[in-house]
């Protein structure tokens, strides 16, 4: 085995460690019944050694990665993504080390899970890096930001958590509605997943040439059975589908595609759980929250922020700035991606006069938590495949 | 408004509610609740107190934090709409009109509406900077109107309060005490780090004062920022030019008095997948090629002192250095960077004069193509004459042949041809693969033979003095955030009345958990009275009510 194969083997055996570890913190919680917390400590106990374990096997992955490639492995959408999952399960062992939270666990890992799927959905050989990159400040930059959002993260998780435990869910109400978006948006990232692996190991290929917005002629291979077709397309592969709706030059439809496939998968499976269970997915998971300490989750959505706050400001600011004036001559230029860190820094700044400055506690608190992550997916998700800028290198 | 007189003799100025020599309660308001109200120590907050004259207005307005987060939520949403579609610096359009068609052309009716709203160039707009401006002027005014009060206030601490500021602090505790409790309670505080001042037979024991001034420390390293930003503005802080750099050429640098750059040779280099890049055959084969580096050598030269400006025939070489991205070239508070080439730039075209019917040829001639000749004399006797240089052709206006850019992208010739045949002379008008004789029917031609090529570099040269500026306003924020947020500041009353009787009080602008915990200690080792959390009992008779209630 190359010590490239055994990095890749690395990060599964932490994912299925992950795995498991989230069904034994679920069992560890879910076992729980009395409040008593003793065997909730016990089932707690395993549920992190198979979780520090799994993380031992993502730090390995990761060091041996950078050893084969010869850069810190945080050059490239997959490289960050799963760095990110890292820095999200280290987050929340420190956090279990000092607050004994299986509950945190069951909330963290599973989202872990999704992000370092996610991440796997993009080419992940290892990649040269073009001169821009070609610095320590690859290493300085990223890793600071990758571990202050793997902080800011579980101010989320814990804000989730509060919300979990103390919106009404038998009265209709706005809470109940977005409380229950949040986890059915989770759902659909599981459909990204299970409608992306499903085609890839299919190996679905469709391709097509199309017309671009500057009028020239290109190719694209479709990985997915094509719902939107890109602008004046003629398919290429022979008795294959042909795309449902034809798109402008200006939509990219095969990202379209994949989105609404996600959409899709995601969907039907929330209406099956809806329709077998009979029950919100909120309130599947509500019963498990009722031995929470939600002045803990509070603390611990808090004190994320101002762990996570000024590490953020350091590497997505700071460090972002230094290397932007060497690379590109100027420490700011309005780059899509330099934009974004800087709302999710105004926005962080908010939260934090909002809490000092007005009292806002407790439930008001969670939920500016659990927006901070969506801001930072935001950034990962759709800047970056989207919005893109100089920032896109995957 | 009046100065507020307390009934310990001490006049306190408006808007005061905590006397600020014995705590006392002044306001009604606060005489009735059963904790008091610590922020900012009660002190008179100029915002709180005046709301007449416009200037109070103004004030109250950018001190208020409801207003501040607002400015900064706005902030964040203006900035989030300018990603929505691309900046115009990152749009392939220089003039307004070209910019605003692209936007339409592009991006269609939205494209035409974001254009219109000027959301193009969101972030140079006036209202934007309004903003980042009412930021800074909001920054300013909150933290003055909280600091000057709060630090008057920490500064002229009393030791003693009177019993009715200790009863309303949130930590507090009462009870018989032996005559050296004191004394020992003094020497456990100084051995956890605090600074213990006595005043008859009280004590106040202080801890971490400083974390108090991280807020307005962290708004001064903005400021300072902020400050930077503007300082750009003034001409001589920052220069900005881009120079594109032949191979073999040597130029002022602009904006750089007495400078100049040579380019020997540019090089772009891309990875090559085999040998030490085998690693990345991979990604290689999926994406392409991969470029390695951009890279310019450069020499550096200075005009001498005493030498005429623009005199470039005595130049002294300041250094040789390889340019590359990540890499500039710095000297004397310049930077050059590496950011844009082009590969391969025609720079001269050699021709043959031949005849169009015996393909004879006259001889060759070689045009430069930065610094045309006027004439060109061939052995034969011939002449070839350029009457006109089109270095970028872009198409004939009124029979005229114009040209697009001064580069010599597509270069156009209108020549005469003289040959000992031809010795009138015969006009020609030469493109890249054609030939026009605008004049009539010719016998001779240039036929193209070959061309030179070069590459030209892209250089930046940037001058950026608010640097240091801005690296220290980050600097003092980062140390104002830590301040303010990784220390407490702690306080502990402590007095002793007539009767023995101990009052107890403490006080935290965070983490109660380890303001309790330091003061377990002084009560084990002290023999204080016992302590009670009047938050956490308020906070359970509450509970106890609400369940009550819904019981019932």
């Amino acid at each position: 085995m190359t010590l490239t194969e055994i990095s890749s083997n690395l990060l599964y055996a932490a994912f299925f460690a992950y795995l498991i570890a989230t069904f034994v913190f679920g069992g560890a919680v879910k076992g729980n019944k009395k409040g008593t917390f003793n065997s909730e400590q016990r089932w707690g106990k395993v549920a992190i050694t198979i979780t520090v374990i799994g993380f031992l096997a993502h730090l390995s992955y990761f060091f041996t990665r950078w050893i084969v490639s010869g850069h810190a492995p945080l050059s490239n959408m997959f490289e960050f993504t799963t760095a990110f999952g890292m820095t999200l399960v280290g987050g929340f062992i420190i956090l279990y080390v000092l607050y004994k939270t299986p509950v945190l666990g069951m909330v963290v890992l599973p989202v872990a899970l999704l992000i370092i799927a996610y991440a796997s959905m993009f080419p992940n050989e290892i990649s040269p890096l073009i001169p821009a990159l070609q610095t320590n400040w690859l290493a300085i930059h990223v890793s600071t930001v990758v571990i202050a959002e793997g902080i800011l993260a579980m101010s989320a998780a814990a804000g989730l958590i509060y919300l979990l435990k103390v919106v009404d869910l038998s009265k209709k109400s706005k809470q109940r509605f977005w409380l229950e978006g949040i986890l059915y948006f989770l759902v659909l990232v599981v459909g990204f997943v299970i409608s992306s692996s499903y085609f890839t190991l299919t190996n679905y290929e469709n391709t097509f040439q199309y017309v671009n917005k500057d009028d020239q002629e290109a190719t694209i291979i479709y990985n997915m059975p094509p719902i939107f077709g890109m602008n004046e397309s003629v398919p290429l592969t022979e008795d294959a589908m042909t795309p449902l709706v034809e798109t402008p030059a200006l939509v990219d439809a095969s990202k379209l595609t994949t989105v609404t496939w996600s959409l899709l998968v995601g969907t039907v499976l929330y209406v099956l759980i809806r329709l077998i269970t009979r029950r919100r997915i909120s309130q599947l998971i509500q019963p498990l929250m009722k031995n929470v300490n939600l002045q803990l989750m509070d603390e611990i959505n808090y004190r994320a922020v101002i762990i996570g706050f000024p590490l953020f400001t350091l590497g997505a600011l700071v460090f972002a700035m230094i290397w932007a004036q060497i690379t590109w001559s100027r420490f700011w230029g309005w780059d899509p991606k330099e934009v974004w860190a800087l709302v999710t820094w105004l926005f962080y700044a908010a939260y934090l006069h909002l809490r000092l400055g007005k009292g806002w506690q407790g439930e008001k608190s969670a939920w500016l938590g659990v927006i901070g992550f969506a801001i930072i997916m935001f950034n990962l998700i759709v800047v970056n495949l989207i919005i893109a800028g100089l920032h896109s290198y995957a | 408004m009046e100065n507020v007189q307390c009934q310990c003799g001490h006049t306190n100025p408006p808007g005061t509610k905590l006397c600020e020599s014995c705590g006392r309660s002044l306001t009604e308001k606060d005489q009735n609740s059963k904790l008091v109200d610590m922020r900012y120590e009660g002190t008179a907050r100029r915002s709180q107190t005046y709301n007449k004259s416009i200037i109070d207005k103004i004030w109250n307005f950018f001190s208020s934090v409801k207003v501040g987060v607002s400015i900064i939520v706005i902030l964040l949403v203006a900035a989030a709409i300018g990603t929505i579609l691309p900046q115009q610096a990152f749009v392939p359009a220089s003039t307004e009109a070209t910019i605003k068609a692209y936007y339409a052309d592009t991006y269609g009716s939205v494209g035409r509406v974001y254009h219109a709203l000027g959301f193009h160039d969101l972030y140079s707009s006036y209202w934007f900077i309004t903003l980042v401006g009412m930021l800074a002027i909001s920054l300013v005014i909150a933290s003055l109107d909280r600091f000057v009060p709060l630090y008057k206030s920490l500064k002229n601490q009393r030791v003693l309060r009177h019993p009715s500021f200790m009863d309303k602090q949130r930590i507090y505790g009462s009870g018989a005490g032996s005559e050296d409790t004191l004394e020992k309670a003094e020497t456990k505080l100084k051995e956890l780090k605090y600074k213990v001042r006595t005043d008859k037979s009280g004590l106040l024991a202080e801890k971490g004062r400083f974390s108090r001034w991280g807020p307005y420390v962290n708004h001064i390293g903005l400021i300072i920022f902020l400050f930077g930003v503007m300082l750009r503005m003034m001409p001589g802080f920052y220069v900005d030019e881009s120079l594109w750099l032949r191979e073999g050429e040597t130029r002022a640098i602009p904006e750089v008095p007495g400078y100049y750059l040579e380019n020997k040779n540019f090089k772009l280099e891309t990875y090559t997948g085999e040998g030490e890049d085998a690693k990345f055959g991979e990604a290689i084969d999926r994406v392409g090629t991969v470029v390695k580096n951009y890279q310019t050598d450069i020499v550096l030269y200075q005009e001498p002192e005493a030498s005429l400006p623009g005199a470039t025939d005595n130049l002294e070489v300041v250094q040789e250095y390889p340019i590359r991205v990540n890499q500039p070239l710095k000297f004397d508070g310049y930077a050059v960077y590496q950011m844009d080439y082009k590969l391969n730039e025609l720079k001269a075209m050699t021709f043959a004069l031949t005849n169009k019917e015996t393909e004879e040829s006259l001889g060759e001639l070689t045009i430069d193509l930065i610094n045309p000749d006027e004439l060109y004399e061939l052995e034969t006797g011939s002449t070839v004459e350029l009457l006109g240089y089109y270095p970028d052709f872009s198409g004939f206006e009124d029979g005229e042949p114009q040209t697009a850019t001064p580069l010599p992208n597509n270069p156009g010739f209108l020549v005469e041809l003289t040959t000992p045949e031809t010795p009138e002379g015969e006009t020609s008008f030469i493109t890249i693969q054609n030939t026009v004789e605008p004049l009539g029917e010719n016998q001779y031609k240039l036929t193209f033979q070959n061309a030179d090529t070069r590459n030209v570099s892209g250089l930046t040269v940037r001058k950026d003095s608010t640097l240091p500026i801005l690296g220290l306003g980050g600097l003092i924020f980062m140390i104002g955030v830590a301040q303010g947020m990784y220390f407490n500041h702690r306080r502990f009353w402590i007095q002793q009345k007539a009767d023995g009787t101990l009052l107890l009080a403490g006080h935290t602008n965070k983490n109660w958990f380890g303001l309790k915990k330091d003061l377990d200690r002084v009560v084990e080792s002290a023999k204080l009275p016992a302590y009670t959390d009047q938050q956490d009992e308020i906070d359970k008779k509450e509970k106890a009510e609400k369940e009550g209630e819904s019981s019932s």
